[in-house]
């Protein structure tokens, strides 16, 4: 026991205490910490109201008031989609999170069919389902759509439809030979690059409609997503040249001299390889993504965060604790998924630099 | 400008490059015949790599005119893809493909470019592995061979096309010192079998050996053409003795 308080001793002489400056810096940066988290423990847990209604949370307003998410957690996450169609969205959100369980998971077999299935059959198998309107499946608009799964289609429409628009940009980009071509990207890209997210957001829902006949209906779920992808692209495409940059030009030389054309080179060279590269830069992407998507609040649409807000100017939950509450668990929410998905990019990168020239 | 047997496999004609204000070839002309086996050598900057380079139009002259199996090379992508198919190169830095198994790296443009079979692909690919002594690698990746046996890989990959022509562009020069000689080996072994070769080396034991015509560059001009003895022993420019005696003597 001695020793190992001695052990503690030296440990924090060398890293915390190691000059009188030092040691000052230490105890009001650890006083400042444990202040913090003793507040935040405080509100989120020991002053919570965690049972009952709103009028406990009247009574204990020093703390977090927990019933309101726990009745109001439904239409967090399917928004205004009717109840007993919930098992639809149930039904893909389970098989988009175990999708990806089965991805992250290395050992996984035939992960290239799962891949295709999660890219190609997925996204419309489950718009229809969520959608309905045929076999006997109720319509449900996407008026009606909103919450957490709103969240959850956004983003992945997004990331998903980004990445081969991104490639196709990049592609475009570095196009010597096509002028114009290489000028319509570098627009593309720099245009939607320079614009706030909002007024991409914005151009898309207000200035779309003006641009198609007046019979067509156009959707404002499709619009906000033809935003997403349209911006979403444009930062991909960046991502993607980075990963074409990072190639050897000996390897472009090596496919062109085999005879190879174009899109041979690109398909069977050049992108297996550079994809490789880009997966951290595309998965940070995907978290930049993922947390604008609250933005379509904007154009009215209520995701996951436009719910939590929705329900906090609920007047029968007129608390002061409760739009603290509401908040705190929207970023609770938010920084689960982006942190782990920053670390999933953190773990890949660290795969690929350990074995740069051998088999990944 | 150069005399042999058979006829013109590749006629390159008062060729001109430059890259920004320098200028790597000055009007080079130079006739290949089939089955002829050419050793280019010269000072670094002489355009000698730039010359091959240009022969599979990796490089794209200024002006001058190629001709390669009858086609002129022009801004047609299919002519040149069309060579290209003909034309086999060896890198001095191997570029394999280091995502495919050394096995897909021979397949992969005998599937997509000569849509061969995949069976008929693998076939090939194993004869030319065996050709070069490391069929047993075959299930590696690149990242797993030593730099010699990379680069016998990468004479196996350009030979799985059957070129009519090969060209080797400084193909050992990236290698220690001891691994040089298996590679050497081997590209004896293909000239000698009657492939047409151009070869940028400054290794002068294989020139020997092989050439049958040598041709000394610099300045971006050729200096001196002429059949190995004449070459070797009595070079008739002061510029190539200088360098003869430069690269020969150590």
């Amino acid at each position: 026991m001695v020793g190992l308080g001695q052990v503690f001793l030296l440990w924090l002489r060398e890293n915390l205490f190691f000059s009188w400056r030092n040691g000052v810096l230490s105890v009001v940066v650890g006083g400042f910490l444990l202040w913090i988290i003793f507040l935040l423990g405080d509100w989120f847990f020991l002053s919570a109201t965690w049972s009952g209604g709103i009028e406990d949370c009247r009574m204990r307003q020093d703390g977090a008031c927990w019933p309101f998410v726990r009745v109001r957690f439904s239409q967090f996450v399917y928004g205004f989609y009717p109840s007993v169609e919930r098992w639809r969205v149930n039904v893909v959100m389970f098989v988009f999170f175990t999708g990806i369980a089965l991805l992250v998971w290395e050992r996984t077999p035939w992960r290239g069919k799962i891949v295709l299935f999660m890219l190609c059959v997925f996204p419309l198998a489950s718009w229809f389902l969520m959608r309905g309107g045929f076999f006997g499946l109720a319509d449900v608009s996407t008026g009606r759509w909103g919450g957490f799964m709103l969240t959850l289609v956004l983003a992945s429409v997004g990331i998903v439809t980004s990445l081969p628009f991104g490639i196709l940009l990049a592609l475009g980009r570095r196009a010597e030979s096509l002028p114009f071509v290489k000028a319509f990207c570098v627009v593309f890209i720099e245009f939607w690059r320079g614009v706030p997210v909002i007024t991409v957001l914005f151009a898309t829902a207000f200035m779309l409609p003006l641009f198609m006949p007046a019979s067509v209906n156009f959707d404002q779920l499709l619009r906000a997503m033809v935003g997403f992808i349209l911006f979403s692209s444009a930062y991909m495409a960046e991502v993607v040249r980075g990963g074409l940059e990072g190639l050897q030009r000996g390897q472009y030389e090596a496919s062109d001299a085999l005879g190879m054309t174009y899109w041979q080179s690109r398909i069977r060279v050049i992108l297996p390889q550079a994809l490789k590269i880009m997966i951290p830069g595309i998965l940070l992407t995907f978290i930049g993504l993922f947390k604008d998507t609250t933005l379509v609040l904007i154009i009215g649409l209520l995701d996951f965060l436009g719910m939590i807000q929705a329900g906090i100017s609920d007047p029968r939950w007129g608390a002061p604790n409760v739009p603290f509450t509401g908040y705190a668990f929207a970023a609770v929410v938010y920084f689960c998924f982006c942190y782990s998905m920053s670390l999933y990019a953190r773990h890949i990168e660290k795969k690929f630099s350990a074995g740069r020239d051998r088999r990944h | 400008m150069v005399t042999g047997k058979g006829e013109k496999i590749i006629e390159i004609n008062n060729l001109q490059k430059s890259f920004g204000t320098f200028v790597a070839l000055r009007g080079v002309s130079l006739n290949v015949r089939k089955g002829e086996r050419i050793v280019i050598c010269g000072p670094s900057g002489s355009g000698k790599s730039t010359l091959i380079r240009c022969i599979n139009r990796l490089e794209v002259p200024d002006s001058g005119s190629i001709v390669v199996d009858g086609v002129a090379l022009s801004d047609d992508v299919k002519a040149i893809e069309g060579i290209r198919r003909q034309v086999g190169m060896v890198f001095q830095q191997f570029n394999l493909f280091p995502h495919l198994t050394v096995l897909e790296n021979c397949t992969l443009a005998q599937i997509w470019v000569a849509k061969r079979s995949q069976k008929a692909a693998e076939e090939t690919a194993q004869h030319y592995l065996e050709r070069v002594h490391i069929p047993e690698q075959m299930h590696k990746y690149p990242g797993q061979l030593s730099g010699g046996q990379q680069q016998r890989v990468a004479i196996a990959r350009a030979l799985c096309m059957e070129p009519k022509v090969m060209l080797y562009d400084e193909p050992t020069s990236a290698l220690d010192p001891e691994m040089i000689a298996e590679v050497l080996d081997v590209m004896v072994e293909f000239a000698e079998s009657g492939m047409t070769t151009v070869c940028v080396t400054h290794e002068m034991g294989f020139a020997r050996k092989v050439a049958d015509c040598m041709i000394f560059m610099d300045e971006g001009k050729i200096v001196e053409a002429s059949d190995p003895n004449t070459f070797f022993t009595k070079p008739k420019s002061e510029r190539t003795k200088l360098f003869l005696n430069q690269i020969l003597e150590h």
